[in-house]
């Protein structure tokens, strides 16, 4: 198979950047997006042009390191898969392919397609977590969990933090990724007990990076690569109302021994 | 000639762990603080060491490659993790898991290191449930489990398909809790390139910031490797694209000695290799084997009229299908080892029996247990593997069977470590799939995750205390010393040297020569005339490498061709060792298969008399053969016996 | 935005039923009981200066998160979006745009007159708002524009209705498919209802 690539270089943060075209000829079907993108650095290399960077590592759909805007969807034109994960199958021979990176002020472009997605590692420190340490701890099935919640927490946590929503939403709001780290502990008796502080943190600390808000197009759970259900956005906005009118204040206790 | 001693407390074996920990000596909260720790690598090992330590009050500076912790390739286990809970009832205990590991690792593991793994391994589903890991669940609320390959009791926790993810995110958000606190540093996307050694003791790290191209200095009392297995030497493996060896590399260079690097594992249920341009395997979780039942046809006639594609393998009757391993192994069936399952597969396929257009899979069919259980039951189970697969090679496992054949997965070998978990350099650690300890020649599924959980939560926050508790009155390292200047000055001179070559040939020119020649000659079964021209292939293919590998960009700026180049030239080394390993191996162990010990039936033979032993290399120069060092295995409480999944 | 939204959706039904009287053939009777009643009731008059105020911040809000939500991403994308979306849902700035418009004229139409901001065309007392309409209705310009601002209403509420819920974190399994197909019937039920009165006026006559 043959392809036209429009693909956007820019050299590092501060460059502009542009589409440049490239050809690509005798692709196999079989072939992953990523192996047509290593023939064609394989190429570029030989003419001795710079190579495309683009994120990618496990290459097979959890790692969540790859993105790609690919033709105006995130992950490309499959439902459910990421870029790693689609074939050049999926693609008409001849078809001109436009690949860009994510778009979001609080991913700033690092080079080529790479952008610089640590704004989610902020998020995750911001609350993320249920604090505990790694002693103490009670005997695993001390803590029974319904099998539907526990099912349901796992939906949750199947994000992989790739972006795609972000990328996707028209308003590059981070709220599925957001609430499917809440969801994931809310919805389990261990993460319920900071499940107040949790959502109110996790969610300023969204708003603080610079991305949008919600307005309910549901692009994200059209194109989340572990389809992520927008139900979890709204059960975050239903325990960020509830912390927000029902949490006591927090108190400052200091005691010296 | 090193004295390897792994210095393992006195007494019995269920005893030594509580007596170590009741012996180590501590450091007290004020001199934790005061104390410096490197962490390399955010995988499970990683991350949770770093985690833990952060919480204990250390200073931890932690590494990764990677753009975020979160990516670590712990990510990518599917099946599960051990642990000798014992909730099925069904006869396990912690000897039972302790005995399952050294077996299945064919006795060439330390007895006294699996117990403690063993031992440790309940501790680690409590710790993770309490994380808020969505293990499955029964619908009374309690944990379910799995059965796995090579044991004959259900103790393998699971979350779906994602048990390595979940784990992941599990020691990720605790990692995120103390980044935020302040006690750890994170650096993401970074390159660890060298190790620092002041004063015989392991100081630092230098780094390559993948971004800026910077070239770093850090310091610490102490530094953790946890960078994970090397199996990209082969190319073509189930590990994700920048899986390297480079900081084990550089530790070896320095002085760590690298145990058993030729045993690899080869796991049996991986999509077939399809073309010339792929980049990478993918692996069907065993668990599959759970259900799917493994067969090959039983006449050449079906065999060529499949290659051809005049026939679908639905075609083909029970009577003419030959489902090797319950015939072969009829105890064990579908569920024996991996390294068993692998050699079968490669057994009937060099007999001429594969299926596939190369003649290199077999199947893997549910049919029956679709039967049994019906579709939705199986789709529970392995749904998204099925998904997965169909992704992939655009065919539908409900319909028809699964094409399987085996891929290079795990990498048992590693740094050499003693019962703390230090190299034979001091302050240098090494957990995880880094470290070669706990698997002997071949691990058993679901135990990756339970060791590197139970290295970095575990067992090393005691041990290294032991080592930091004489370092409390060590001011903080200063970067500008004079190792740290020849280490920053090597480092960078390397890197001009590759990005002067300005040669003919991609990285992955040689990278992809590399694979073939290792799996050519030192994969699934070795023998002495194909290490020995191995040896040979691999010395061209180095003065090659350094003649004529191209690497375009700068040397300062976002570079990932200058990245590959080092860790080829990394790999293209650890290759040569593993030949050698190899070699020297007279025998036939797990992962370790030379064809010149086997019995009459095809099956592995070891040799307790002159091989129950770690071989560990140290490394004496470029230019010099590497020196082979021995642990002798002791078995006190087990009885090595010819494995028989029979 | 939500919860101003959800509460003028309730104060549109409110409209709508009193403006389906003007179909009534009694010469206006009913409708102009209803408008003297809205017009003089005191929980009503209560009301009146809440709604203008839910209005004031679903608009404002409104623009706010637009805005927000466009400096979100100061680089756009050279590929259009092919996403796929809740039908419209891309577009409410841009059809709440339009029914403001259609808000404003409609102010000036009624309720300015009402109030004696604006003199009520000859012949027409200010307080009678049937023959005022009767008088609209007849210019079919007018009418024509009419429909499309409740065209675009009824775009505006199909998303928004079931929009709101989400946001005020209703979903539920069970539910949310009835939420959903509540939110359209509204919206059709909503333009609709006020699209049938100018198109029976121009049937009838």
């Amino acid at each position: 198979m043959n392809f036209t690539l429009k693909i956007w270089r820019q050299k590092n943060g501060a460059d502009k950047g542009g589409l440049v075209t490239y050809e690509v000829k005798g692709i196999s079907p079989d072939s992953s997006f990523f192996e047509m993108l290593d023939m064609l650095n394989q190429q570029l290399i030989g003419q001795g042009i710079d190579p495309v960077s683009f994120d990618h590592d496990c290459r097979e759909g959890i790692c969540g390191t790859c993105s790609l805007y690919i033709n105006g969807r995130p992950h490309g034109p499959l439902k459910g898969v990421t870029t790693c994960q689609l074939h050049m199958r999926s693609f008409r021979d001849g078809e001109a392919i436009f690949i860009e990176p994510w778009r979001c002020g609080a991913f700033p472009v690092i080079k080529d397609l790479i952008v610089d997605r640590s704004a989610f590692d902020r998020i995750i420190q911001s609350g993320g977590y249920v604090s505990v340490n790694s002693g103490g701890i009670p005997d695993a099935n001390a803590i029974p969990v319904p099998k539907h919640d526990s099912d349901a927490s796992f939906d949750a946590a199947a994000c992989i933090g790739c972006g795609a929503c972000v990328a996707s939403c028209p308003n590059a709001s981070a709220m599925l990724f957001v609430s499917s780290k809440v969801s994931h502990l809310a919805l389990l008796p261990q993460g319920r007990i900071e499940a107040e502080r949790r959502v109110q943190n996790m969610v300023a600390t969204m708003d603080s990076l610079g991305f949008g808000n919600c307005s309910n197009t549901y692009a994200c759970e059209a194109e989340c690569p572990k389809e992520i259900s927008v139900a979890n956005i709204a059960r975050m906005n239903r325990e960020f109302l509830a912390a927000k009118v029902f949490a006591e204040k927090e108190k400052k206790v200091s005691f010296s021994l | 000639m090193i004295n390897l001693n792994a210095g393992a407390p006195q007494g019995p074996l269920s005893e030594q762990w509580a007596s170590y920990k009741s012996g180590c000596k501590l450091v007290n909260p004020n001199n934790k603080r005061k104390l410096d720790v490197i962490v390399v690598g955010t995988g499970l090992a990683g991350a949770s060491a770093a985690a833990t330590l952060g919480q204990l009050g250390y200073n931890v500076k932690v590494f990764c490659y990677q753009d975020t912790p979160r990516r670590a390739h712990s990510i990518a286990a599917q099946g599960g993790i051990n642990a000798a809970k014992n909730y099925q009832n069904d006869g396990d205990s912690v000897y039972r898991l302790f005995y399952d590991t050294i077996k299945g690792g064919d006795y060439r593991a330390r007895e006294s290191n699996v117990y403690r793994l063993a031992s440790i391994s309940p501790q680690i589903i409590d710790l993770c449930v309490a994380q808020g890991v969505p293990f499955a669940r029964e619908y009374g609320g309690l944990l379910a489990n799995r059965s796995f390959g090579g044991t004959q009791v259900s103790r393998t926790f699971y979350a779906r398909g994602q048990t390595g993810q979940q784990l992941l995110i599990g020691a990720y958000s605790a990692l995120s809790r103390q980044i935020a606190e302040g006690s750890v540093t994170l650096y993401n996307r970074r390159d660890i390139l060298d190790v620092v050694i002041v004063d015989g003791k392991a100081r630092g790290v230098i780094a390559r910031n993948l971004v800026t191209g910077e070239i770093e200095r850090y310091s610490a009392h102490a530094v953790v490797l946890a960078s994970g297995g090397y199996g990209n030497v082969f190319y073509l493996s189930t590990n994700a694209m920048g899986s390297n060896v480079t900081p084990a590399w550089s530790a070896y260079r320095k002085g760590a000695l690298f145990a058993n690097p030729c045993f690899t594992q080869i796991h049996p249920t991986c999509i077939p290799v399809h073309g010339e341009f792929q980049s990478k395997l993918t692996l069907m979780s065993e668990s599959l084997r759970n259900d799917g039942r493994i067969w090959v046809p039983k006449e050449k006639s079906d065999v060529e009229k499949l290659r051809k594609k005049e026939i679908k393998p639905t075609d083909i009757p029970e009577e003419r299908r030959d489902y090797y391993l319950e015939r072969r192994y009829p105890a064990f069936g579908n569920l024996v080892p991996r390294d068993v399952a692998s050699r079968a597969a490669k057994e009937r396929c060099d007999a001429g029996y594969g299926v596939g257009s190369t003649g290199l899979a077999v199947y893997l069919d549910f049919s029956a247990a679709i039967k049994r259980l019906g579709r939705e039951a199986i789709a529970a189970r392995y749904g998204n593997l099925f998904q997965m697969y169909e992704q992939i090679v655009d065919e539908d496992p409900y319909q028809t069977p699964m094409m399987i054949y085996p891929a290079v997965h795990y990498t048992m070998g590693g740094l050499w470590v003693d019962y703390d978990l230090m190299t034979t350099v001091p302050g240098l650690y090494a957990i995880g799939e880094c470290n070669f300890s706990d698997h002997g020649a071949n691990r058993l599924g679901a135990s990756a995750l339970m060791q590197g959980l139970a290295d970095g939560y575990f067992v090393l926050p005691y041990t290294i205390s032991n080592f930091l508790s004489s370092e409390i009155h060590t001011p903080s390292i200063d970067t500008g010393l004079p190792e740290f200047e020849a280490a920053a000055k090597s480092v960078r001179e390397r890197l001009d040297s590759l990005k002067n070559t300005n040669g003919k040939e991609s990285v992955d020119h040689f990278h992809k020569k590399l694979g073939k020649i290792m799996w050519e000659y030192c994969g699934m079964a070795r023998n002495e005339a194909g290490l020995n021209k191995a040896l040979g292939l691999i010395a061209e293919l180095k003065a090659d490498f350094t003649a004529n590998v191209r690497i375009p960009g700068g040397l300062n700026e976002y570079n990932p061709e200058l990245e590959k180049a080092w860790r080829v030239q990394d790999f293209i080394e650890l290759g040569e060792l593993m030949v050698r390993d190899a070699l020297q191996r007279n025998e036939s162990c797990g992962g370790h298969f030379r064809e010149e010990y086997q019995t009459p039936d095809g099956e592995a033979m070891r040799d307790d008399e002159k091989c129950a032993f770690v071989g560990a290399w140290e490394f004496r120069g470029s230019g010099s053969e590497p020196e082979l060092h021995r642990e002798e295995l002791r078995f006190e409480t087990v009885t090595p016996s010819q494995r028989s999944y029979k | 935005m939500a919860l101003a939204g959800l509460f003028l959706v309730v104060f549109l039904l409110v409209h709508l039923g009193i403006n389906l009287l003007l179909l009534a053939n009694d010469d206006g009777q009913a409708f102009s009981a209803a408008a003297n009643f809205m017009g003089t009731n005191a929980v009503i008059r209560v009301m009146e200066p809440v709604l203008f105020g839910g209005f004031l911040l679903h608009m404002l809000f409104g623009l706010l998160v637009s805005f927000r939500n466009r400096a979100s991403r100061p680089v756009r994308y050279q590929h259009k979006s092919l996403s796929e979306t809740s039908p419209l849902s891309k577009y409410m700035f841009h059809s709440g745009i339009i029914v403001f418009i259609f808000l404003v004229l409609h102010l000036i139409d009624f309720y300015f007159i009402k109030v004696g901001l604006v003199a009520p065309p000859a012949g027409v007392e200010r307080h009678d708002f049937y023959h005022r309409s009767l008088a609209l209705f007849a210019d079919k310009g007018y009418s024509a524009a009419y429909m499309v601002g409740f065209l675009f209403l009824g775009f505006h509420l199909n998303h928004a209705v079931q929009a709101a819920f989400q946001t005020m974190g209703f979903n539920h399994s069970k539910y949310t498919g009835a939420v959903k197909a509540g939110s359209t019937i509204y919206s059709v039920i909503v333009a609709g209802g006020f699209m049938i009165i100018p198109l029976w006026f121009m049937i009838s006559r």
